[in-house]
């Protein structure tokens, strides 16, 4: 059976086996992701117990499955096509397994997968929970129905008399067996004895239990290991002198008292600058100070804050004629550009020889980046292997993968392996950024009703891909900005004739999404146009939006956060709740914000109360933390956290300059709830974004009686 | 290249280095110590935060010369074996870790600020300067609570 090809029926026809050849004794077994609920089982070959390999028949290449392996050593292993930015999805795959197979949660392992050539690979867009939600269920649902089958005609007992627990299968006289020792002899199971169906929901265990994560005790103990942290051999530490300004171009480098320093191995352009290759990053930073570069000017140099401003306002597209005989609320909004600044610089080891090339990084789309870099080094895409590490923190950033063709040019060029680490002022000032933006939004009322709801943007896109500093970027289908309309935009209220038009002005920028990508200025922008039109209407923002919102399950949260918020109580002056909803990844979210802004200079956004309906919430902890995540996102962006141009280059350079929340901007208070739901999982990670920056927005405005129209605001 | 000695989680080390080099870099480059994250080295974020003789410092801004005969601790030097600090131990009860990139330098500033204040009031933890951009603030700030009731 080995390597022989099989039709299967329909549109599977020209997959073919998979061999497990390596996996030879232990239970293997692979599912589609990306299809929730397909069932990973096969009709596997006859295979005498005393002969392996074992030939696993999968629905797919193992390139596109996701694989479940027990192992000897009572391990359940799942090496998962997704990268672990923090936002938890380890835990929760874990988790999923855990949960079907009866396996102590400290037995199973994520470790992440390394780019393939095909399949799901992808993370983003909050998918990732919901896109291994059937397939992880379904996998251990099976490997569970096989070890029990195997430890059945081991013992002589009928299948069903025996029970799972804590990574075992027990008989009813007391007797037990680790999944490990049965790995072997259930690998060649064809038919389980019982059910391999997943569980009900009334009878999970795991999924919804809050659980802290898998990997805090090596984040607390220091041992978790993020690029900059690998010792691939002879990697030397590796920075870039970078232009003044963005998509800058070095004219001539002087380099020799730079390659005269102690400790300096190599000194090579690149399209972004040049690098240095050192014993220590305090070599290398040395170094670079000590290149002597002339610099010609990016393609910005003529341009600054003001004048991108007035740019995007003159390409928001006309909004149309308003119904006749309405009445009208229309405000304009402006956002400056934002820094992902992930705490974790990019960072990429690259180990290019001539005929292969070997990348560490931290990547959401290690798929794309493959083939980028495979191609940047004129090498076959599959004589080029790219592990995926976790990442300190992305928000959007690991999108792209502009160290890792970095790294590799670098490392092909100086002709050693390297360990590039950007500096905090190059992540902050070579980007990428949320694209700053425009916003025209007016609702139209007739007899204290809305009837038409019209929403114009322009937001800065990213030209010339080919040049400047966006050539190494890697800018992938994945960071394009959203054409049209928002899943979420449309009838989210009963507001009548809505209408969306976007325009943008085209800059050689580089630029990425950001958690929540438009959502995040559309939507605020939205919630307090809507707390402006319940104003002119006499009504309360929330008692407004109860009346006006269209779906139970956002009414739902609304009403939780009003009640557990206390919205309404009274607050001295200066202090006021701010309140905002949200509905995007098929789950809904509200916020209800105190702000303190007694100094409109300085103000505090003293508790946050936040409700979320994301359907099976399989760690209701990792949701929280998410949502506290995005408050601190929206603390940030509305009140302090932006990014300036001037003449072509940004003007921030580090924490001390770009604005983003610490401990005296978060809210002393806060708490989330969590609504209880049966339904499929929907996203989470991004999804508190724009209802709490529209929440901290709505709040200031009504603590201060002023009207917030540009963010952030202190800036 | 002039050497120097200290002891780093208790244990002496001797270094050679350039006078100037930063703790950070001689801890994760030369030692291998890579608990102490960069994320900005110029003293801001306080990734990096560690002890010197049981006191916060930033070592992206500390020149090794300055550490000579004295004692260092970082994040992997805080828990006795296998038992982790106090602190370490409420991180994890109260799950505060994201991204994780921070936290080294989070805990380390909080143990130096529950042994310079035991009993830290909320205006005391509102001064600590490290940054989180995954914003586990209010976990940050609850298990410094549970940490300082459980001493
Ligand atoms: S790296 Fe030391 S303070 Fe930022
Ligand atoms: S946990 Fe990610 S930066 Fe703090």
């Amino acid at each position: 059976m080995l390597g022989k090809e099989r039709p299967l029926a329909g549109q599977l026809s020209r997959r073919k086996f998979v061999v497990y050849s390596l996996a030879a004794s232990t239970l293997t077994l692979a599912a589609p992701l990306g299809c929730d609920g397909a069932r990973a089982d096969a009709d596997e070959p006859a295979s005498s117990a005393s002969r392996r390999p074992l030939d696993v028949l999968a629905r797919g290449a193992d390139e596109e499955m996701l694989v479940l392996e027990v192992t000897a050593a009572n391990k359940v292993v799942v090496r998962l096509p997704r990268v672990e930015v923090g936002q938890g999805v380890t835990t929760a795959a874990a988790m999923l397994v855990a949960e079907e197979l009866d396996a102590r949660l400290v037995d199973v392992d994520i470790p992440l997968a390394g780019a393939r050539a095909k399949g799901n690979q992808y993370t983003g867009g909050s998918s990732s929970v919901s896109s291994l939600y059937g397939p992880a269920r379904e996998l251990a649902a099976l490997a569970r129905a096989k070890l029990v089958t195997a430890a059945a005609r081991r013992w002589h007992l009928p299948a069903r008399s025996l029970r799972t627990k804590d990574t075992r299968v027990f008989a009813p006289d007391g007797r037990s067996a680790t999944f490990g020792s049965l790995s072997a002899s259930a690998a060649g199971i064809q038919r389980p004895d019982v059910s391999s169906k997943p569980k009900p929901a009334s009878r999970h265990r795991v999924i919804g239990r809050p659980t802290t994560r898998i990997d805090a005790r090596d984040i607390v103990t220091g041992k978790a290991k993020y690029a900059g942290d690998l010792a691939v051999a002879g990697a030397k530490p590796t920075v870039v002198a970078r232009p003044p300004t963005l998509g800058g171009k070095v004219v001539s480098v002087d380099d020799r008292a730079a390659r005269a320093m102690p400790g300096v191995h190599a000194v090579v352009r690149i399209p972004g600058g040049v690098a240095v290759v050192a014993e220590s990053f305090h070599h290398a930073f040395k170094a670079k100070d000590a290149l002597r570069i002339k610099w010609a000017p990016g393609p910005l140099v003529s341009l600054s804050d003001a004048a991108i401003r007035s740019r995007l306002r003159a390409a928001v597209p006309r909004l149309g004629s308003p119904p006749r005989g309405s009445a009208q609320t229309q405000e304009e909004f402006e956002f400056a550009f934002v820094s992902h600044a992930p705490m974790e610089v990019l960072t990429a080891v690259a180990d290019v020889r001539a005929h292969r090339a070997e990348i560490w990084f931290s990547s959401q789309t290690p798929m794309d980046a493959r083939v980028s870099i495979a191609s940047a080094l004129g090498l076959p895409k599959a004589k080029v292997a790219v592990h995926v590490l976790r990442g300190g923190g992305s928000f959007g950033r690991r999108l792209n993968y502009d160290a890792a063709i970095e790294a590799a040019l670098i490392s092909k060029a100086a002709r050693r392996p390297v360990k590039l680490m950007w500096s905090r002022g190059d992540d902050i000032r070579h980007g990428r950024m949320r694209p700053a933006s425009h916003h025209r939004i007016r609702a139209s009322r007739v007899r204290g009703k809305v009837v038409a709801f019209a929403h114009s943007t322009a937001s800065v896109s990213e030209a010339d891909k080919q040049s400047g500093a966006s050539a190494q970027g890697g800018a992938g289908p994945a960071v394009a900005p959203a054409a049209g309309p928002l899943p979420s935009d449309r009838g989210l209220y009963d507001f009548g004739r809505v209408s969306e038009r976007s325009g943008s002005v085209e800059l050689a920028m580089p630029l990425g999404a950001w958690r929540s990508v438009d959502s995040g200025t559309v939507r605020t922008a939205e919630e307090i146009v809507v707390d402006e039109v319940a104003k002119a209407l006499g009504k309360d923002p929330v008692a407004f939006r109860r009346t006006t919102l269209r779906s139970k399950a956002v009414k739902a949260v609304l009403a939780k956060v009003a009640n557990a918020g206390k919205w309404g109580r009274a607050m001295p002056p200066g202090q006021a709740q701010g309140v905002a909803v949200h509905e995007e990844y098929g789950s809904c979210v509200a916020c209800l914000v105190e702000i303190d802004a007694t100094d409109p200079k300085s103000p505090r956004v003293t508790r946050v109360v936040m409700a979320a309906d994301v359907g099976t919430a399989v760690n209701p902890r990792g949701l929280e933390a998410q949502l506290m995540g995005t408050a601190m996102d929206g603390i940030s962006t509305i009140l302090q956290a932006g990014l300036h141009i001037d003449r072509g280059a940004v003007r921030e350079g580090s924490y001390a300059d770009f604005h983003y929340a610490r401990q005296r901007h978060a809210p002393p208070r806060f708490e989330a709830h969590i609504m209880p739901s049966r339904r499929q999982p929907g996203g989470a990670g991004e999804l508190g974004v724009p209802a709490a920056a529209g929440a901290v927005a709505n709040a200031y405005a009504r603590a201060t009686g002023s009207q917030p129209r540009r963010f952030p605001l202190n800036f | 290249m002039p050497s120097y000695s200290f002891v780093l989680n208790g244990k002496p080390v001797t270094v050679e280095a350039p006078a100037d080099m930063p703790l950070l870099w001689v801890l994760r480059d030369l030692l291998n110590v890579t608990g102490p994250k960069y994320g900005c080295g110029v003293g801001v974020c306080r990734a990096c935060t560690s002890h010197l003789d049981g006191d916060e410092i930033q070592p992206c801004v500390v020149p090794i010369a300055d550490c000579t005969g004295r004692e260092i601790t970082t994040i992997e030097g805080l828990a006795d074996g296998d038992r982790l600090h106090p602190v370490q131990q409420a991180w994890l009860d109260r799950d505060v870790a994201q991204c994780g990139f921070c936290q080294p330098g989070q805990i380390m500033a909080a143990v130096a600020l529950l042994k310079r204040t035991p009993r830290p009031s909320d205006a005391d933890i509102d001064r600590i300067e490290n940054v989180c951009r995954c914003g586990t603030y209010c976990r940050i700030r609850e298990a410094i609570k549970q940490a300082s009731r459980s001493r």
